[in-house]
């Protein structure tokens, strides 16, 4: 591909100022406000944050998967194409060729009328050239890459008869069925049970690394970001609030709302103390509060807070974040 | 603490009796359309609940750890085995009556909002609890104000919402004044912070931390979390497939784990450090179909030390003497199993 050569220094995703605002008769919801950020080939970035943040709005506009009621505005670069300016065939061809998507939960991704080979073969004949017969065998090879046990007899089996384990191996199968160069995931280990989780977060950290994707990867638990991040965008009220290389973010975090939940995750705090909560509940996203959406709840707010939404700060190499207060010594 | 459990006029049987005991419980559930097969969701499970202890019970998915939750409040009623609750067996002539039972065990689910009534102000459902038991209806209602700032919300603001009104943090705070109206002596806790996001599942977790204090209340926690399990339990329970593998003090589970499972289970939780993350899973595939669960020990199929004892007899719990006992369901444990690693695992 000669265009390549001209795009391969800059980032595989650029976003720039996005917002998404979802519109409805009663209410705007600012789902997604000023998000800028990148992430570069072969990179795992980790978008981190509790339901509602925006997180999952803002992978989903990588793809354009958004309701119609949406309203996005900004700019989103994949791989130097503009994707809020695509149009529908291009889209077809963007979505599961250039970017593919693994969801949170894999039975209501897959489709319960066809069998797991004939949800793979449909997609490998959608983007490329080859007949079933070539589909079927591409089929049987990315379930054997991703580790499913008797992948020839797992072809002809409904999604239902699969355990969730599998389901989640052969969605990931399915999105890696035309060699992507972007791996989106919603919160893929969410639905799992423990043993089956780390299973899942080692396969795709495998993957990832030897396919040499981009992956940006959705999740509201510190611990799993820990397991698979290169880099940390912690999310809050529909603003990234802080970024950074994922030891630094999680040994040093520079935002409250960061220190804040590293503190209030249960990992091995003393029995007899209560934990350090981060107090009150996250704004409501129709009516966010003015200035820094997390000051009601923050420890070191003053009234600056209050005036205006704190711009970002980049205090150390690949670090931003976006506060008025950042710790003593840092500026 | 010790005087509000002296003057509690419902404890008769003393420091000493467990609040609760399960013997053998078991249930299957059958299933549809396959003759003669059933889900053996909980299959012989035994053990006790100490007064004014909170024992944590983890597992995977389709362990059975939500039936056994409803069945220790006869939600649903068991296939076989007893329960005892302070001394008195339940649903017997001379024991003590389910109704009796529920007013002294409450529960709370992990849904909060499927988990109240979408149609009924909060302070309503709250107070439906005392009504329902014979108190009056301003009796139930002050009642209610009065547990509703008991959990952290205020009954005038709160009260009067409907659920779809409140976020998730405070539905699961209006489940636990609910559960707590009647004034019940223990609270099963089905996975009450599972569904809240982490800055508020600390809160809640505080909250109940403290109401078990204030309230001298025993708890049964059930939870997919091992951190959240540590954090709060006094003693742990794990299931695997229907059974009991490993139970012992919290602490003695989690550093020295018998059971390989539950070992594996440890070993499977996140690091939180990126510099130490997981390279191998500890253990393969998934949890089987507890339609046809494994032969003898259930954990076989996923166990890196299976022998053929394990496929042949299941291995019993062991010996269980006190509060202290550290007992696990493998063959490794028993030095007379023949299983090769036995007595030195």
């Amino acid at each position: 591909m000669p265009e390549m050569d001209g795009v391969v220094d800059s980032p595989l995703v650029e976003v720039s100022d996005l917002n998404v605002t979802f519109v409805s008769r009663e209410a705007m919801v600012h789902a997604v406000n000023n998000v800028s950020f990148s992430a570069r080939r072969g990179e795992v970035l980790c978008i981190l944050g509790e339901s509602g943040s925006g997180k999952s709005v803002t992978l989903r506009t990588l793809m354009r998967l958004l309701p119609r009621q949406a309203r996005v505005e900004g700019g989103v670069r994949v791989n130097g194409k503009d994707v809020l300016a695509m149009g529908a065939r291009e889209l077809r061809d963007l979505r599961g060729g250039l970017v593919a998507m693994i969801f949170q939960e894999p039975m209501t991704a897959l489709d319960p009328v066809y069998t797991v080979g004939q949800q793979i073969g449909e997609m490998v004949q959608r983007h490329t050239s080859g007949d079933r017969k070539a589909a079927r065998a591409r089929a049987l090879e990315l379930l054997e890459l991703v580790g499913v046990p008797s992948a020839e007899r797992r072809l002809d089996a409904y999604p239902h008869e699969l355990s969730g384990g599998l389901r989640q191996r052969a969605m990931i199968a399915m999105a890696l069925s035309c060699n992507p160069q972007l791996l989106l995931a919603d919160e893929p280990t969410t639905a799992l049970d423990a043993t089956v989780q780390v299973q899942v977060l080692i396969l795709l950290r495998r993957l990832q690394r030897e396919l040499g994707m981009g992956m940006i990867f959705v999740t509201h638990d510190l611990g799993v970001a820990a397991e698979v991040a290169d880099t940390i965008a912690v999310m809050y009220a529909g603003r990234i609030v802080e970024v950074g290389p994922v030891a630094q973010v999680l040994s040093d975090p520079l935002h409250p709302y960061t220190a804040g939940l590293l503190a209030s995750t249960v990992h091995g705090q003393r029995k007899d103390q209560d934990i350090d909560a981060i107090p009150g509940s996250p704004p409501d996203m129709r009516r966010l509060p003015q200035g820094c959406s997390f000051a009601p709840r923050c420890s070191r707010r003053s009234a600056e807070c209050r005036t205006a939404i704190p711009e970002p700060r980049f205090p150390a190499p690949g670090r931003m974040a976006a506060c008025i207060n950042l710790p003593v010594g840092i500026d | 603490m010790a005087l509000a459990s002296a003057l509690d006029l419902r404890d008769r049987g003393g420091p000493a009796q467990p609040l609760l005991i399960a013997r053998e419980l078991k249930k299957h559930f059958p299933v549809k359309g396959a003759r003669g097969k059933s889900v053996q969701a909980v299959d012989g499970v035994s053990f006790t609940v100490r007064k004014g202890e909170t024992l944590g019970i983890v597992g995977e998915s389709g362990c059975g750890k939500s039936t056994l939750a409803r069945l220790l409040l006869h939600l649903i009623v068991p296939d076989a085995g007893e329960l005892v609750f302070d001394g008195d067996a339940v649903g017997v002539a001379d024991g003590i009556a389910v109704n009796a039972l529920r007013r002294q065990v409450q529960m709370v689910f992990q849904d909060s909002y499927s988990s109240l009534n979408p149609r009924m102000p909060v302070r309503d459902s709250v107070a439906f609890g005392p009504f329902i038991q014979g108190r009056k209806k301003a009796e139930a209602r002050d009642i209610a104000r009065a547990i509703l700032s008991k959990v952290g919300l205020n009954a005038d603001l709160f009260g009067p919402r409907y659920p779809h009104e409140l976020s998730g943090g405070q539905k699961q705070r209006v489940n636990i004044a609910r559960a707590l109206a009647t004034d019940p002596r223990m609270v099963i806790l089905d996975e009450p912070v599972s569904a809240l996001d982490k800055s508020v599942e600390a809160q809640v977790l505080n909250l109940l931390r403290a109401l078990k204090r204030q309230l001298n209340l025993t708890y049964v926690f059930i939870s997919h979390d091992l951190n959240v399990v540590r954090y709060i339990s006094d003693r742990v329970l794990v299931m695997y497939l229907g059974r009991v593998v490993e139970l012992g003090p919290v602490e003695a589970i989690f550093e020295r784990p018998l059971h390989p499972y539950t070992r594996a289970l440890l070993a499977s939780r996140p690091s939180m450090d990126p510099a130490r993350r997981i390279e191998e899973p500890p253990i393969v595939g998934d949890p089987p179909n507890p339609i046809d669960p494994p032969s003898g020990c259930r954990f076989r199929t996923r166990c890196p030390f299976a022998e053929p004892v394990c496929e042949a007899a299941s291995p019993l719990l062991g010996e269980w003497l006190d509060m202290q006992s550290h007992v696990a369901a493998c063959h490794m444990q028993d030095p007379a199993s023949g299983h090769s690693k036995a007595g030195h695992a």
